[in-house]
């Protein structure tokens, strides 16, 4: 008897204990981020490293947003995140509800092609993309950044799997009331779909917050960085600024990593219904 | 408006957007890759040619093609079971009964997930400086000799794989999690009073009941782990010896710093076709152990 609860002790012991390691390991580097960026300029290269400030400074901060664009790289990402969520959280939800709720001719055939195109990798319409958005006068716009990003198949999906709860004589009870299509959605499907719309929201915005890859290639000056772009470019000709650097990083990370903290709950079940039962 | 044309406008709108800005140019990928589009045809179209299938013919024999081809696989094959691994162990740890605070360990782990790729590559990159950094310096306290990280041919690809999964593994974390609570407790009840071990248990009733989800999150992550290009780009830029330059490394470098647009096409469309062929198989082989 007491030998098996001193064995369920150890076992206790050694599944928090491995809990608190990885914990550690996932959070060290942020915090380490955090602690450099409040250092005095210099500090951090120092020998030993040391992990905390010897004194709290701002001078990192203050340096990085006189020296680089930074500030301008911020509104940029903001704008440009903002603008995709709310433009591809309306597309989407139209498109998502018509999927799930509207019969029309094709509907399936149209949905399967979409969940096809699944497999494809973003990257390879990036290069034809880029000529398309030379001709169109959008390379180093924002447009560039934000137009192919306004509807998604992943957001589609998500709002058909939670429309298709909706009772349909809801929808026809309005129809025999008179109400037209358009007032039917903002007025009775709308409100429905707000958790969903809250998910797809977050989701949206974190993903186009940190963009690289697309913003990397389409946004050729200093001026339209995002930040993520203007960061790696900052990496280059600053690498020795530790602490300005490290400012850079927390400017960049700390907004996404907030929004994931107030809204986890929404995070996270958008992907699992994104993941496991696609 | 009847419903049946209310469908078609309000499916519209995103409809067009994703035919415009991806179907539209993936089918023109597949055409540029069979042409000998460069510089030149940038400035005027008039240059172009059709090449049928050289582009692709002549990749197959560019060893750096064949290099980037193997340093993807590489991180692939570690990165992906070992990536795996962590997030199923770190799913068993939350799920045990034993576990504290699970809502907090949870969140704690999942934050790397959720941070800006080039912003931790950043930091990695100083923690494991050679000279400067903390890994190394703990390490010596450990009496282990100062490892170049990044700047050693063979321990680049490594790191940049050590990167990769504390950067992902709560991903796949949080499907495992959800997958783990969805398993009967009374089957484990039952091998309890049979006298199985945990490991029994863990062999016997965690990975069969678990295949389905194994199997979604093998495919989803080996297609990921194949798109690897921001980690190179920012804490190597393809280097050292090019031992870190990667598929898609490989097609940035052709398509936007050389602008061998058709060239890079053909790169695209054989990772693409590489994805596809591995998935597939991966499919296959998890429908014929019927994990599925």
């Amino acid at each position: 008897m007491s030998r098996e609860v001193g064995q369920s002790r150890w076992h206790g012991l050694l599944v928090n204990g491995a809990l608190l390691a990885l914990a550690v390991v996932s959070l060290a580097p942020l915090l380490w981020m955090v602690a450099v960026s409040f250092m005095p300029a210099g500090e951090a290269s120092r020998f030993p490293p040391p992990l905390l400030p010897s004194q709290g400074s701002f001078d990192s901060y203050r340096e990085m947003f006189a020296r680089t664009g930074m500030a301008r790289n911020f509104a940029n990402s903001l704008l440009v995140s903002s603008a995709i969520t709310l433009g591809s959280l309306l597309f989407n939800t139209l498109a998502g509800y018509a999927f799930a709720k509207l019969r029309f001719a094709g509907r399936e055939r149209v949905f399967q092609l979409l969940l096809a195109a699944l497999v494809i990798p973003a990257q390879v319409a990036m290069l034809p993309l880029f000529l398309m958005m030379k001709q169109l006068g959008l390379v180093n716009s924002y447009g560039g950044v934000v137009a192919p990003a306004l509807a998604s198949v992943f957001g589609i999906f998500l709002v058909r799997q939670y429309a298709r709860s909706i009772p349909d004589e809801l929808l026809e009870a309005a129809r025999i009331d008179g109400a037209g299509e358009w007032r039917i959605f903002f007025r009775i499907v709308l409100p429905m779909l707000k958790p969903v719309l809250v998910t797809l929201a977050i989701f949206t915005f974190m993903a186009a917050w940190n963009d690289f890859m697309w913003p990397l290639i389409v946004l050729t000056d200093q001026e339209h960085y995002t930040l993520p772009v203007a960061l790696a470019s900052l990496s280059r000709e600053h690498i020795m600024d530790v602490e300005m650097m490290m400012a850079g990083a927390v400017v960049t990370v700390l907004p996404v990593l907030l929004l994931f903290l107030v809204l986890q709950r929404y995070y996270i079940q958008g992907l699992l219904l994104g993941s496991v039962k696609g | 408006m009847k419903p049946s044309l209310a469908g078609w406008v309000f499916a519209a709108p995103a409809l067009l957007v994703i035919g415009l800005f991806f179907g539209l140019p993936v089918l023109s990928a597949l055409a540029l890759s069979l042409t000998d589009f460069d510089l030149y045809a940038l400035a005027d179209m008039g240059d172009l040619r059709f090449v049928a299938l050289d582009n692709y013919l002549e990749l197959l024999r560019t060893p750096m093609f064949w290099k980037a081809l193997w340093n993807t696989t590489y991180f692939v094959v570690v990165g992906v079971p070992l990536s795996i691994a962590v997030s199923l162990g770190a799913a068993l740890l939350l799920n045990a009964p034993a576990a504290r605070f699970r809502a907090l360990f949870r969140t704690a782990l999942f934050a790397p997930v959720v941070t800006t790729l080039v912003a931790v590559a950043v930091i990695w990159r100083y923690l494991f400086h050679t000279s400067y950094g903390l890994v190394n310096w703990a390490m010596g306290h450990a009496g282990i000799g100062p490892v170049d990280w990044l700047g050693d041919p063979r321990w680049a690809m490594p790191t940049i794989i050590l990167f990769a999964v504390w950067k992902n593994f709560g991903y796949n974390m949080v499907i495992f999690l959800a997958g783990l609570q969805a398993i009967p407790r009374d089957l484990y009840e039952a091998a309890r009073i049979d006298g199985a071990s945990r490991w029994k248990q863990f062999l016997h009733i965690t990975l069969p009941q678990l295949g389905p989800v194994l199997l979604v999150v093998g495919v989803i992550t080996v297609s990921g782990y194949f798109q690897l290009f921001a980690e190179p780009y920012v804490m190597t830029r393809g280097d050292p010896l090019q031992s870190t330059v990667s598929v898609l490394y490989f097609m940035f470098e052709e398509g936007f710093k050389w602008w061998n647009l058709g060239r890079a096409s053909a790169v695209a469309f054989l990772l693409f076709l590489i994805i596809l062929g591995v998935t597939t198989l991966l499919l296959r082989l998890g429908r014929r152990k019927e994990l599925v």
